[in-house]
């Protein structure tokens, strides 16, 4: 039986591996964006675990909102990739400092 | 009778507002023609009313047509009070304002400026009138400050000549001291009686009379002094007394014909026409009375011996204006309003005239003022003559005319009164008699008569002006020379002004003087034929004519050999040059000081560019933890997430 601590640990563990792609990932932007599609997952799981134990219909309708959402971001996400590649010839997450002060 | 009212009040200002908005597409015709339309309209109606309460007996009207603001149980009113006060300088107003648009006509000719000239000086007429038909402070006020402010852009008209815009300026800071005054004495009514109404606040003055006010420590003033003072200081700027007399000169700055309406006939007795406003405020306070008295006396005297010295025929007259002011001043000083209205409207009418004639003047000699380079005009300006004459025999007072019939009984009444300092009032208003004619008759020989001294390209182009210009000069004329014989009776002595002038019995002065002459017109000419003032007038004249006509190398001779006299007049007893060099110099080392120190060292350097310094530094500490990478500041969100939720844990 997979109980509700079952999927909220699943959840943090994926949540805790996005975290980690973003901080150690020093290579490519495609690699950040998909870690950033792994917190959204990560934070469905939540939504989806707890409708189910609460029995309210809501929490799940709320998923894909999220899916929708998160779609849109990923291709904007990837269009703005494009330019920034076009622009620098790289995608290397170390190349993109003009926001140094 | 309410909308007659207001139609007085408003066509002018609707006249105005066309001519200032829509001068270029009326054009100069459409100007002139709807301000004089407004401005006859008002003239028209004013006389109606003078007649309704001369002769039909119409009762004084009194009342609010509309109420602007009421705040803590003070309520602030545009309202009429239309007695027999404000009656007669409506019709003074409108007829003079009317002779003066008319003139205009003539006189801006080909002035740029034209449609604008004829907006403010309509806009003028509107202010004025609101001022004398006011009920309540607040709207004597208002006309006080409009009238001031068109005054202001009157003087500047031509604003590319530097030194009309010195004289604008001046005339606007110097009425300033007089309106903070003026302010002041509005504020101490409010205070002490609880209303700016007129008829509230003259029901009020018992306990008014019995209040005290403490300025510093423990000295008590009578409020009522206090108040009557400060009111009168605003009146000293405008009716232009000394010391606040310096801007008057200095406004013949601008266009002639505003010099006749603005600084001659009307705006510069709005001061008079507001102390015999106040008359049952000031017969209360005998020392305001006093101070009145000495200030106006030393403006009728010191004033009037400037004249002798200018050269600019203008100036002489303002000098004038200046002196007769004075002897307004002064007859309100010893209780005699109605002789101080009277001599007003007297002269409102001659100095006009003069003013308009030395215009015609003006214009024929191409704008040239100096006197020195005129003369012999007679024969070039015949009516211009006749009616400067007419004008000039009533300013000092020759026996039949207007003036004869007002400063005769203005001089008569300080001699009959015991007021502190009437003394010297009458001495000063005694000799300013013979000042008076002197200079006036220096300047009218001088232009009129002698050997031309203009070049000859002016001397061949000199012809009398056109008759927009010379119809006005007559029709003022006429009352200059005759309206003493009609009005010196009602006004001074059979009570025209009871219930719009309040004099205590004990300081009616105006009753001795009448007791002397009871009759007729005639018996007050006959007795005034042989009273010193019309003697001392005579020998001025001679004195003029022998010095300036007769033997000018005297007059040269005399200026050398009281030359320190001279200069003292010359220099206008200093007071321009104590203003220039001690006030306003003064107030600029004030304002350079804390401009150095105030503004640039503490708010420039220390409040400005010191916190944009100490932002700048902290900015530069902080910008090292601006890596520029994402995962930096992703890190630094979480960490931050990680912390608000440690701390929300630890607190539950």
């Amino acid at each position: 039986m997979i109980t509700l601590t079952d999927v909220l640990v699943l959840s943090g563990i994926l949540f805790a591996i996005a975290v980690a792609g973003v901080f150690l990932n020093r290579k490519n932007i495609i690699v950040l964006l998909m870690c950033i599609e792994l917190m959204l997952l990560a934070v469905n799981f939540n939504f989806v675990a707890f409708s189910r134990y609460l029995g309210d219909i809501g929490g799940q309708i709320f998923v894909f909102f999220i899916l929708t959402v998160a779609a849109a971001e990923s291709a904007i996400g990837l269009a703005i990739l494009v330019v920034v590649f076009r622009e620098r010839r790289s995608i290397e997450v170390e190349d993109l400092d003009s926001l140094q002060g | 009778m309410q909308p007659i009212f207001l139609t007085i009040a408003l066509a002018p200002l609707v006249a105005a507002v066309i001519a200032g908005l829509f001068g270029k597409t009326i054009g100069k015709a459409g100007a002139h023609s709807i301000t004089i339309l407004g401005v006859g309209i008002s003239c028209v109606l004013s006389f109606y009313v003078l007649y309704q309460i001369l002769f039909n007996g119409m009762a004084t009207f009194n009342g609010a047509v509309y109420t602007w603001l009421v705040s803590d149980g003070v309520t602030m009113d545009v309202g009429f009070l239309i007695d027999r006060l404000s009656a007669m300088m409506m019709v003074v107003v409108t007829f003079v304002s009317l002779m003066v648009h008319i003139y205009t006509v003539g006189y801006m000719h080909d002035d740029p400026g034209y449609q604008r000239f004829f907006s403010y000086i309509s806009l003028f007429t509107f202010s004025m009138l609101m001022l004398v038909m006011s009920n309540n402070f607040v709207q004597l006020f208002f006309g006080w400050e409009a009238v001031g402010v068109v005054s202001y852009l009157l003087i500047g008209f031509w604003y590319t000549k530097p030194s009309a815009i010195f004289a604008n300026l001046k005339a606007f800071l110097v009425n300033r001291v007089g309106d903070f005054g003026f302010v002041l004495g509005i504020a101490a009514v409010l205070r002490y009686t609880g209303s700016l109404d007129y008829a509230t606040v003259f029901a009020n003055l018992d306990k008014f009379a019995a209040a005290q006010i403490h300025i510093s420590g423990t000295i008590a003033w009578s409020a009522i002094t206090f108040t009557c003072i400060c009111l009168f200081v605003g009146a000293m700027g405008k009716s232009a007394q000394v010391p606040l007399h310096v801007w008057l000169p200095d406004s013949m700055e601008g266009p002639t014909p505003i010099s006749a309406l603005i600084h001659a006939a009307t705006m510069v007795t709005a001061g008079i026409f507001m102390v015999a406003r106040m008359s049952p405020l000031f017969e209360l306070s005998e020392t305001a009375l006093s101070t009145v008295l000495i200030i106006g006396s030393t403006t009728a005297f010191f004033m009037g011996l400037l004249g002798i010295v200018s050269n600019d025929i203008k100036r002489v007259v303002a000098y004038s204006t200046l002196s007769q002011l004075g002897y307004m001043t002064v007859a309100l000083g010893v209780s005699a309003y109605g002789a101080g209205i009277f001599h007003l409207m007297t002269h409102a009418f001659f100095k006009a005239l003069l003013f308009l004639a030395a215009g015609s003047v003006i214009m024929a000699m191409h704008h040239e003022q100096d006197m020195r380079k005129m003369g012999g005009l007679k024969k070039y300006l015949p009516i211009t003559y006749w009616t400067c004459l007419v004008g000039s025999l009533a300013l000092i007072g020759f026996p039949g005319t207007s003036g004869f019939f007002s400063k005769d009984a203005l001089i008569d009444a300080v001699h009959l009164s015991n007021r502190p300092g009437s003394g010297y009032a009458y001495f000063c208003v005694m000799s300013g008699v013979f000042i008076t004619a002197l200079y006036t008759f220096r300047m009218f020989f001088m232009t009129f008569h002698g050997k031309p001294r203009m070049d000859h390209h002016t001397e061949e182009h000199l012809h009398e002006s056109p008759w927009v210009v010379t119809v006005p000069l007559i029709l003022l004329a006429i009352p200059s020379a005759v309206i003493g014989w009609f009005t010196v009776e009602p006004m001074l002595f059979e009570g025209y002004f009871n219930g719009a002038i309040h004099v205590l019995p004990a300081n009616d002065v105006l009753v001795r003087v009448g007791e002397e002459f009871h009759g007729s017109p005639i018996e007050f000419f006959l007795a005034g034929c042989k009273a010193l003032p019309v003697w001392l007038a005579g020998l001025g004249v001679l004195t003029a004519w022998w010095f300036f006509l007769k033997k000018p190398e005297l007059a040269d001779a005399a200026e050398r050999r009281f030359k320190w006299l001279h200069s003292i007049l010359v220099n206008k007893y200093g007071f321009d040059w104590f203003y220039e060099n001690v006030l306003v110099a003064g107030a600029r080392q004030l304002g350079g000081g804390l401009w150095r120190f105030g503004d640039q060292i503490v708010i420039d350097e220390g409040l400005v560019n010191g916190s944009a310094r100490t932002v700048g530094w902290m900015s530069s500490v902080m910008r090292y933890a601006q890596s520029g990478y994402l995962y930096h500041y992703a890190f630094a969100m979480i960490l931050g997430l990680a912390s608000f939720l440690l701390w929300i844990l630890w607190r539950t």
